[in-house]
């Protein structure tokens, strides 16, 4: 690959590199903090997650879905109240997801099958939604005090006499199981493929790769050691964007998402049922908002009826920081995370320094809107229009 | 010495990694109708581009010389202004809006104050419709209008700026012969009141009936230009020129093994349209095709046969559909594509931009999407090695010119995207392959290696309906010929009886 080529390919990771470095400089090293590492992804969570279905969405046509925000917070107000009326986590966490599931049928077979534009249906979800959450809540603010119910999402892995919160020795030993099976499985995957007699990556390429993964892991996990150790929030967040990474780059499944954006006529004509493809789209990024209103409510312990107000926007922006396209078609799970982690970054790193809200919202408008120009003009360039 | 309006000298356009102009030479004299032909991709377009200032003076080297000056156009606004206007093969007309409202557009008939002149807009606009021969309200909608007419408000809205010498691209590659004949009339017309015309077409008969001067560009390269006075050229001629060798046969031979059995079959075959569901667009339509026979279609624009392949291809176009469908002798119910997918039956669209290829995706994408079990696991997971290695194979054997499968279609020439879209439906295995308009807008040698790979689908034992406009095509390779007119069956003719004659009388008699 040559230099232009490659540099093109990985643009918002070096991207996120020069924030990183940048904002690691001007707070003196407190943005490498343990603690501000761990919270980093934490913080972030609902983005990461969302940012997955969402990318399913925008792939369909560049249709967004503007419900999101609302129906994290119906999810996280199921959830609180159930709890507060007594009842076991198990049942507040699917009473919760049947919600979601219900909301993402609704709008899925609304889209899909009835053709109602994308943009006016979950417009109008984002307010019955907010509105339903606000009834269940009765306009209060609930708290969120069941003890199975928040270890589930906020506890952190720690074995006794292994580890204790100043040193959790158990992260760094599982990063480093991590990287080495890691490196094993693309190895080996690669010289199978190979034997098989089809085309493979170079074997430096390979190394080069499994190397820099290797060293990101390693050093997260080390980090994570220094801070309370393996958070389960992020086995929740790797859950969903490994499965979300899989689907769309492994499966025919995802593949109907990329074609539909791509030409919805030609993948009709191809046997191809476009409204399949919608319906699974909006259904999984209910679901999505769901579980994230359940990670929410638990590190913020409560839930009011403000929550999750303008998180769609967190998840569409980091869709399309991270590479997808506007009119659907292409976008890749791991691009997308780039550009959550990336927003991630500006707003730690804003905080850190003390900056205040209004100043956050201008650099976040100006990375997007930055992210998007780079985008079409470095592709008009290259002549794809 | 003649009177020379245009000449284009030592142009030279550069692209990253290919040279799309190489000092090319072009003259066009007052007055006359000159054709430019070659291959997809010898530089045609580009040079258009070039004359009407859509590439901007500076990104080419070279002179363009008009009525004796040298010009420099930035923009399309400067080369309008000397009278060229120049009608693209894609239409570029705005469907909701009216006929008048697209003519002015950019170039808005206004009163003093600024606000548009609306009686004046649809007053010009009718007298340019006169000068076409467009009988229309020039208050109609574009999308209401066929193609044909669309095609005729381009050039009203050209001849509308004043223009002097006329630039049409591939002006009748959607038109039936009927229509064409009637705007290549139109053109012979023009040239009786002086102006100047630069016709680029695939179509060789229409070369050789209206054009004085025939110029050949092949890989961005000036081969020669051929004088036509008397309007009777040979077609073998022009074509020597084109691909820079003689194609002995247009047609590849093949042997006819055509079997009795029946492998694909429909019998009172009746669609509406989807929308005007009161409107009938297949009436009782029944016929046959056997194994190793190339059947074909004939007809006019609107005859129903794009209609009817693909209601029968899974109802993918139209409503309150009824008849019978057989394959291989039994009757099929088939519910959707998947389903005719899945019963060896495929469709290769007419309009393979918008209905046959997702053009944002590689040539390796394409291949597989309509058989995408065929490279997965039982699970439903992508073995893309695997696909990879399939569109390989394809490519190879189809000859497509690309430098890698990962292209993405978009980037490829016309040729090139047809030949991807007939992969895709050859990798689907089918029995029955049904092409719409296989060959539209290539050049001569695709279109002859498109014929071979029919011949080589039936030489299988499959079988191929072949629906096309350009009747020596449907003549030099089809077994039978079926004849369509306004959604009936017309005709039917064997191929040792069938002349072009014989289809339009089919199609006239129709008519009464």
């Amino acid at each position: 690959m040559k230099v232009s080529a490659f540099l093109k390919k990985y643009t918002m990771v070096f991207a996120l590199v020069i924030v990183f470095i940048f904002f690691t400089a001007l707070t003196g090293g407190r943005l490498i903090y343990s603690q501000n590492i761990s919270n980093l992804l934490l913080q972030n969570a609902y983005v990461l997650i969302m940012a997955c279905g969402m990318l399913l969405c925008i792939l369909t046509g560049g249709n967004v879905d503007l419900s999101v925000g609302s129906t994290l917070c119906l999810s996280a107000a199921a959830a609180a109240k159930m709890l507060d009326l007594g009842a076991a986590p198990g049942l507040a966490i699917l009473v919760s997801m049947v919600i979601a599931a219900v909301i993402g049928l609704w709008q899925g077979w609304l889209i899909g099958y009835i053709h109602i534009p994308p943009f006016i249906c979950t417009l109008a979800g984002m307010f019955l939604f907010r509105g339903i959450a606000r009834v269940i809540l009765d306009s209060k603010t609930i708290a969120i005090m069941n003890p199975g119910f928040l270890n589930l999402f906020t506890s952190y892995i720690q074995i006794p006499g292994v580890d204790s919160n100043k040193k959790c020795i158990s992260a760094l030993i599982v990063g480093i199981i991590i990287s080495i099976a890691l490196t094993i499985f693309m190895i080996t995957n690669r010289a199978k493929k190979a034997k098989e007699g089809y085309q493979v990556a170079t074997l430096r390429a390979t190394i080069i790769r499994v190397i820099v993964f290797d060293v990101l892991i390693i050093a997260y996990s080390s980090r994570l050691m220094g801070y309370k150790g393996i958070p389960v929030m992020v086995l929740w967040i790797l859950a969903v964007v490994v499965i979300f990474a899989f689907i769309t780059s492994q499966t025919v499944f995802g593949r109907y998402f990329y074609a539909v954006g791509g030409n919805e006529k030609a993948t009709k004509l191809s046997g191809i049922d476009p409204r399949k493809v919608y319906f699974w789209a909006y259904f999984l990024m209910s679901i999505l908002a769901g579980l994230s209103g359940l990670l929410v409510g638990a590190r913020i312990g409560s839930v009011d009826g403000n929550m999750g107000n303008s998180y769609e926007m967190d998840a569409i922006a980091s869709c399309f920081i991270g590479g997808a396209s506007a009119y659907g078609g292409s976008g890749t799970v791991p691009g997308v995370m780039v550009g959550a982690i990336l927003l991630g970054v500006i707003n730690m790193g804003m905080s850190i320094l003390g900056l205040p809200d209004q100043y956050q919202y201008i650099v976040k408008g100006a990375v997007l809107l930055a992210a998007v120009i780079f985008d079409v003009v470095s592709n008009h360039k290259t002549g794809k229009s | 010495m003649a009177d020379i309006i245009l000449e284009m000298k030592d142009i030279v356009k550069e692209y990253p990694g290919v040279k799309a102009l190489n000092h090319v030479n072009f003259k066009v004299e007052r007055g006359e109708i000159h054709a430019l032909v070659g291959e997809n991709g010898a530089g045609k377009s580009t040079l258009m581009n070039v004359l009407a200032g859509t590439i901007p003076f500076g990104q080419y080297t070279g002179d363009v010389v008009y009525n004796g000056s040298v010009c420099r156009f930035h923009n399309i606004k400067e080369s309008e202004k000397l009278g060229i206007a120049v009608v693209h093969q894609e239409l570029a007309l705005i469907p909701e809006l009216t006929i008048a409202e697209n003519m002015f557009m950019g170039n808005e008939r206004r009163k003093k104050s600024g606000v548009i002149d609306w009686d004046k807009t649809f007053q010009e606009a009718q007298d340019a419709m006169k000068r076409v021969g467009l009988k229309e309200s020039s208050h109609t909608l574009i999308k209401d209008i066929g193609t044909g007419k669309q095609q005729l408000v381009e050039i009203a809205k050209a001849l509308s700026k004043d223009c002097k010498l006329l630039v049409l691209d591939e002006p009748t590659s959607s038109l039936n012969e009927e229509d064409s004949r009637m705007l290549l009339d139109m053109i012979l017309g023009f040239k009786k009141q002086g102006i100047s015309s630069i016709i680029i077409t695939h179509k060789l008969n229409e070369v050789a009936y209206c054009a004085d001067n025939i110029t050949v560009l092949r890989d961005g390269q000036t081969i020669e230009t051929i004088p036509n006075p008397d309007h009777n050229i040979d077609e073998d001629r022009i074509i020597k020129g084109m691909v820079g060798r003689e194609l002995t046969d247009r047609y590849p031979a093949r042997e006819h093994k055509i079997s009795k059995d029946v492998i694909f079959a429909c019998k009172d075959w009746t669609v509406y349209h989807p929308v005007y569901t009161e409107k009938c667009m297949d009436d009782h339509i029944s016929f046959e095709v056997h194994r190793g026979e190339v059947v074909g279609f004939s007809g006019l624009q609107g005859a129903g046969r794009t209609e009817l392949a693909m209601s029968l291809f899974g109802r993918s176009y139209g409503s309150h559909i009824s008849g019978q469908e057989f394959i291989n002798g039994k009757e099929v119910h088939l519910k959707n594509e998947a389903d005719a997918i899945a019963h060896g039956l495929a469709y290769a669209t007419e309009d393979r931009k918008t209905n046959g290829l997702i053009l944002s995706e590689t040539i390796a994408r394409n291949t597989t999407l309509a058989r995408m079990d065929k490279i997965a696991s039982k699970r439903g997971i992508v073995n893309v090695p695997e696909e990879n290695k399939q569109a390989e194979i394809y490519v190879k054997a189809m000859h497509t010119k690309t430098p890698s499968i990962q292209q993405n279609v978009g980037n490829l020439s016309g040729g090139n995207q047809q030949k991807v879209l007939l992969a895709k439906w050859m990798f689907a295995e089918p029995d029955v392959l049904i092409l719409d308009e296989p060959t539209r807008g290539i050049d001569v040698g695709a279109k002859y290696e498109i014929y071979q790979i029919i011949n080589d689908m039936v030489s299988q034992g499959k079988a191929v309906i072949m629906i096309s406009s350009e009747l020596p095509e449907l003549l030099g390779m089809c077994d039978r010929i079926y004849v369509m007119n306004e959604g009936k069956m017309a005709g039917e003719f064997s191929a040792d009886e069938v002349t072009q004659e014989k289809i339009m009388s089919a199609i006239l008699k129709d008519k009464k």
